[in-house]
């Protein structure tokens, strides 16, 4: 609440914190605290970026790493809410789904790189697939809680007003779930990140991930810091940004 | 003619942990048209399940419940509810929640919005029309579901303890417009409340319900001429009325409490 009051002052406060950890590793490189060869001055990571940005090697990179994380996410999304409404509204289809979801639930998903790269290859499709599936559960147990969560009294109303079946799922229980799946939502976006990253670091011949990693072995640290550094902002940007649409879509909740 | 026709209904469920219960046990009751109708009794008393029942929201176990439109086996167009905590959609505002009921029975359009309109001036909400129901107060709230109730134009209408979660002035003022509204409109009403001044103010008729298993232990015409005018509240004979129904609900309550 404090937050729309004053947006000015929030972002300026959220900003401070950052500011002094980058002015610290700007200072303790400057003055030798720690070796350059470990972490490059912030000011030299700058320079690298600029001449990223230049060579057009980071614009590649991230055109290769988007559309393929953005296909996984949007699949995971649309896939999960099915899914997750299919538990919601059938016993026999939570039977059967629920206990997959809860085996596959504690494994990390960047186990299936190696596999996934045996079956859909070194190209986009096994990046997609890896995002889809880090990206899936936390949409389908949002949709699936968020619905389960609904007050009864409000589908109740509904059929007393004559609403079919098919208006109750899509004119109630999807808009009275939205907070939940747009919570679930948020988490997937910021696995599609590591995902991306993770899959790309282990092999792949272009996009983000491969370029951290083919800097990082070629020694030039400071362009790797560059990439990692635009992978972050990426990364809380797409969160700020995304949490910022909830909230309009979600106003009429005060 | 007969509003609503309850034949030996007896209804039971068990709750994840733990015994059947009995929640109500062969009740009978008929509800003539345009009668406003109160049930009355401690919680626990099955008078909101027996509403549910009539409204079709939980399948009838044993027993019938007839209206003008046949059996009852689901909701139905006839029949419209108001829930104790308003049952409003969060997410449409006042107007778009009227707009909706409307919408359902194929009204849209000019037409659906002056009718709209039209009972949110009724329920005197003009000028929240665009609020959406976190911003507006209980009373509030419940005047806009009122009015999305009504405006789908049902014969029965179906009250689970609607002013029950307003503060005390706000609910003397709903009592007194529902009166109105439904003088006007002349609709059967069933009303649930462990309210007795509420439901001697506001009914023709109250069924006293006793707790467990749930039956209707007597049904009190109170009929006053003058029934909607606050100094009722000071006749003698109302006042006289209200004691005699509270020793029925203080006896049930008791027994409930003492387990006998």
């Amino acid at each position: 609440m404090k937050d729309r009051a004053t947006p000015g002052r929030a972002m300026l406060g959220r900003a401070v914190p950052v500011l002094i950890v980058l002015a610290a590793w700007e200072a303790a490189t400057r003055l030798g605290l720690v070796s350059p060869a470990m972490l490059p001055p912030f000011s030299t990571v700058l320079v690298a970026l600029g001449g990223l940005v230049a060579d057009g090697d980071l614009w590649r990179n991230l055109l290769a790493s988007g559309p393929r994380s953005l296909a996984g996410f949007a699949a995971a999304v649309v896939v999960g809410t099915v899914l997750g409404g299919g538990m919601a509204l059938s016993r026999g289809f939570r039977s059967v789904v629920n206990p997959v979801v809860q085996v596959f639930y504690p494994l990390p998903k960047s186990a299936l790189i190696p596999l996934l790269l045996v079956w859909f290859g070194l190209g986009d499709t096994s990046k997609a697939v890896l995002v889809f599936l880090g990206c899936l559960l936390p949409v389908v147990l949002s949709t699936y809680n968020g619905i389960a969560g609904v007050d009864h009294v409000l589908v109740w109303s509904a059929r007393s007003m004559g609403a079919s079946r098919l208006a109750i799922v899509r004119d109630v229980l999807l808009p009275a779930a939205s907070p939940a799946i747009l919570t679930g939502i948020r988490t997937a976006i910021a696995f599609m990140f590591l995902l991306m990253v993770s899959s790309e670091l282990v092999i792949a011949t272009n996009g983000l991930g491969y370029l951290i990693g083919s800097l990082g072995d070629a020694g030039s640290y400071p362009a790797m810091f560059a990439v990692i550094l635009t992978v972050t902002a990426l990364g809380y940007a797409a969160d700020r940004g995304f949490l910022a649409l909830s909230r309009h879509w979600l106003r009429w909740r005060e | 003619m007969t509003g609503i026709e309850i034949e030996h209904v007896t209804h039971g469920y068990t709750p994840r942990n733990g015994a059947a219960v009995t929640a109500l046990s062969d009740v009978s009751l008929s509800v003539p048209q345009n009668q406003f109708h109160a049930l009355l009794g401690p919680s626990g008393c099955g008078k909101s399940t027996l509403l549910y029942l009539i409204g079709g929201f939980i399948p009838v176990q044993q027993g019938t419940i007839r209206t003008q439109a046949g059996e009852v086996r689901a909701p139905g167009p006839e029949r419209g509810i108001v829930f104790q905590n308003f049952a409003l959609f969060p997410w449409k505002t006042v107007k778009q929640n009227v707009l909706y009921a409307l919408s359902l029975r194929g009204q849209r359009g000019t037409e659906a919005d002056q009718r709209a309109q039209h009972f949110i001036d009724m329920v005197h909400l003009t000028g929240f029309e665009r609020s959406y129901p976190t911003q507006l107060s209980g009373g509030m709230q419940q005047r806009a579901a009122i009015a999305r109730t009504l405006a789908t134009d049902p014969d029965i209408l179906l009250m689970d303890e609607p002013f029950g979660a307003l503060d005390a002035q706000t609910r003397r003022i709903m009592q007194e417009e529902l009166l109105g509204i439904w003088r006007a409109s002349r609709k059967t009403v069933v009303f649930v409340t462990h309210d007795v001044a509420e439901a001697v103010y506001l009914a023709d008729c109250i069924s006293v319900m006793s707790a467990r298993p749930g039956r209707i232990q007597q049904a009190i015409t109170t009929d006053f001429n003058n029934r909607g005018d606050p100094a009722i509240l000071r006749n003698p004979e109302f006042v006289e009325t209200v004691e005699h129904v509270w020793d029925l609900v203080r006896h049930e309550v008791d027994v409930t409490r003492g387990g006998r």
